[in-house]
């Protein structure tokens, strides 16, 4: 028996914790995203979009990465840690395709599945597995984002009908959405509501001049007296908690998610440290970038751990919301901090899309920011400690 | 009709490859092993067969120590209907010619109408496995294939050399190695990976195969690593400018590195 030692890229073993499924649905998923983002993600991003969406969420769909961990719908029903490995790979690509991912998933399908009546689930769920329908999820508003509960968008019951009136903001997969959860303010409280994007009086005007997620489509969502039938109804989300728990669901997938985008940071700022050259060695040699790529490394195992610790609690149900906020806070954090450290290592070639650091650091601004600010997870994680709100 | 696809376990083309100082093997510790890409190309062919001639068993067949069934777990996962493993730590440091008498041996005994197989290894890279097998089995070659059909017994081959595109039919059973223009590699779904966990897998050794471990493994091969040093890193680069000559200097400077 050998002395056990460790490897670069997995300095704490974290691999041994993996069963051999786990590192089965990761490699599939990293293929994925080496063979399908890798290669045109810089060419997306710069363009401000991709012009193949469609066909990305049909192969994202045949990847079986859509709505994974639910069960039944035609959907793959595999575990946390399943659905976190993927979200780490997927974002390892860029943050815009765990963004559709999440979104897609998380949000609008887990919507659907955990919320919606038997017909909604058949008409909906099985076409967004397979990426043929796309979904997207209104709840944040242009002057609600953190408070939610504030929000102005309204259904109000017309006979059997709903009408619903508002304006939704910053709304990823958009303009592109076959189909719409839009949560609304009702006389009976906040409601869910499954909108056809084709139903009259829905538009969803897209978000331009963006410098982060600029693959991903962001919209507005504009809602002129859109007229849905009762059906249209999710029939068990009653009130901001069900909005909510969804967010809930795709900030798990982004602890992950964001330690993906950190590591290919992280493996440029090594590769790039390691062959270039400056005063005869290779920069890597001198103390200072060696400072730097130790902390990456440090925080990216970290942060890593923490995904696998907070993954294996959600698939034994004992995952609070609050310790889905210590990771959020925690990773996104250090995450784009890696992606800044490994810019410097770069030097002038880590403004250039040519590599993939600056962008992956833009990105990190935008996910920092939603499925919950670090001011508000660190004032969810303050009231978990101290016992007190310091925001209500 | 039975289709058996060699595939090898090799340390990912994106991590960094090291020997063991100690015997001058591959250190498959110090990098993540996964299937070698270019027996993907011939796992795809198979499938693409199978798919097109509705009868046909898919066997993916590796031998390599205890990781190579991650190799074969992802040929499963693309849609292979069995693996076989060939472990056994005699096995340790073969050469090409053995690793030859060990497969061809665990071939004939699993069955066989075609052996598809990449065009070379992207660890070792002697390309030579191919050949190596139809000798030992005794029929006929068809290597660097670009395209493969099957149309009952026999079989019809584009050929890809740096001469020419040629054209050759055989009878089955024979050996093909392919070329990764042939196809692009389907990519395993969860799906798939889930369903691989209930196809037959089995495991043989040499004494399953009746070889003597006196003839595999690192003592009994035909060449000797004596020495290795890694690559150092990049040093000083060369641009040509194209002042109309780029094209001859930039041949004379390949020329000068011997790799034209």
């Amino acid at each position: 028996m050998s002395d056990p030692r460790v490897t670069p890229d997995d300095l704490l073993g974290i691999d041994d914790l993996l069963s051999d499924d786990e590192r089965a649905v990761r490699a599939a998923a990293r293929e994925f995203s080496r063979r399908l983002i890798a290669p045109q993600i810089a060419e997306w991003f710069e363009n401000g979009g991709i012009p193949t969406m469609r066909d990305l969420a049909g192969e994202l769909g045949r990847l079986g990465a859509l709505g994974m961990h639910l069960r039944g719908y035609g959907c793959a029903g595999l575990s946390a840690v399943d659905y976190g490995l993927t979200c780490l790979e997927l974002e390892a690509g860029d943050s815009a395709i765990r963004s559709f991912v999440s979104v897609q998933g998380s949000l609008a399908m887990y919507a659907i599945w955990r919320y919606g009546s038997a017909e909604q689930k058949q008409q909906w769920l099985p076409a967004m597995a397979a990426g043929a329908a796309i979904g997207c999820f209104g709840l944040t508003e242009p002057d609600h984002g953190s408070d939610p509960g504030s929000m102005r968008t309204t259904a109000r019951r017309d006979g059997a009908d709903w009408l619903l009136t508002g304006r939704k903001a910053w709304i990823t997969n958009g303009s592109i959405a076959d189909v719409a959860i839009v949560w609304a303010r009702t006389d009976e409280g906040i409601r869910g509501f499954v909108v056809p994007t084709t139903t009259p009086g829905f538009s969803a005007p897209e978000i331009k001049h963006k410098l982060s997620l600029r693959a991903s489509v962001t919209s507005e969502l504009v809602l002129d007296d859109v007229r849905l039938p009762a059906s249209a109804e999710l029939p068990t989300a009653k009130g901001l908690g069900a909005p909510l728990s969804c967010l809930n669901e795709a900030r798990y997938g982004i602890v992950w998610g964001a330690i993906g985008a950190a590591r290919t940071a992280y493996e440029t700022a090594l590769s790039y440290a390691t062959t270039r050259t400056q005063f005869g060695k290779p920069i890597a040699g001198f103390q200072l970038t060696q400072a730097k790529l130790v902390d990456m490394a440090v925080e990216l195992n970290k942060g890593l751990l923490l995904a696998l610790h907070l993954g294996r609690r959600k698939d034994a149900g004992t995952l609070a919301p609050e310790q889905v906020s210590f990771g959020k806070l925690n990773n996104t954090r250090s995450a784009l901090e890696i992606c800044r450290t490994a810019r410097g290592i770069l030097g002038a070639n880590g403004i250039s899309l040519d590599f993939p650091v600056i962008r992956h650091m833009a990105n990190l601004e935008s996910v920092l920011t939603y499925e919950g600010t670090v001011e508000m997870h660190t004032l969810v994680l303050g009231q978990a400690i101290t016992g007190v709100a310091a925001f209500r | 009709m039975k289709i058996v696809v060699c595939v090898k376990q090799v340390p990912d083309t994106w991590s960094e490859k090291r020997l063991d100082p100690a015997d001058q093997t591959l250190d498959r510790a110090a990098a993540d092993g996964v299937i070698d890409e270019l027996d993907t190309y011939a796992v795809e062919e198979a499938l693409k067969l199978k798919e097109s001639l509705g009868d046909a068993t898919v066997v993916v067949l590796a031998m390599g120590p205890a990781g190579a069934a991650e190799s074969l777990r992802k040929a499963l996962s693309m849609g292979a209907d069995e693996a076989v493993h060939i472990v056994d730590d005699a096995l340790h440091g073969s050469d090409a010619l053995a690793t030859s008498l060990v497969l061809a041996k665990a071939i004939e005994q699993i069955g066989y109408d075609l052996v598809l197989l990449g065009s070379e290894s992207t660890d070792a890279r002697m390309g030579v496995m191919a050949a190596m097998l139809a000798e030992r089995l005794g029929v006929p070659q068809a290597t660097l294939a670009s395209g493969v059909a099957v149309d009952g017994t026999s079989l019809r081959v584009t050929r890809m050399t740096s001469a020419a595109q040629e054209e050759v039919a055989a009878t089955l059973p024979a050996v093909v190695s392919v070329l990764e223009k042939i196809n692009e590699p389907r990519y395993p779904s969860f799906k798939g990976i889930m369903a691989a966990k209930s196809k037959p897998t089995s495991t043989l050794s040499l004494a399953d195969l009746g070889i003597d471990a006196s003839s595999v493994g690192l003592a009994a091969a035909a060449t000797k690593v004596l020495d290795s040093t890694a690559r150092p890193p990049r040093g000083e680069r060369t641009i040509i400018k194209d002042d109309g000559d780029a094209g001859a200097r930039i041949a004379d400077f390949l020329a000068s590195r011997k790799l034209l």
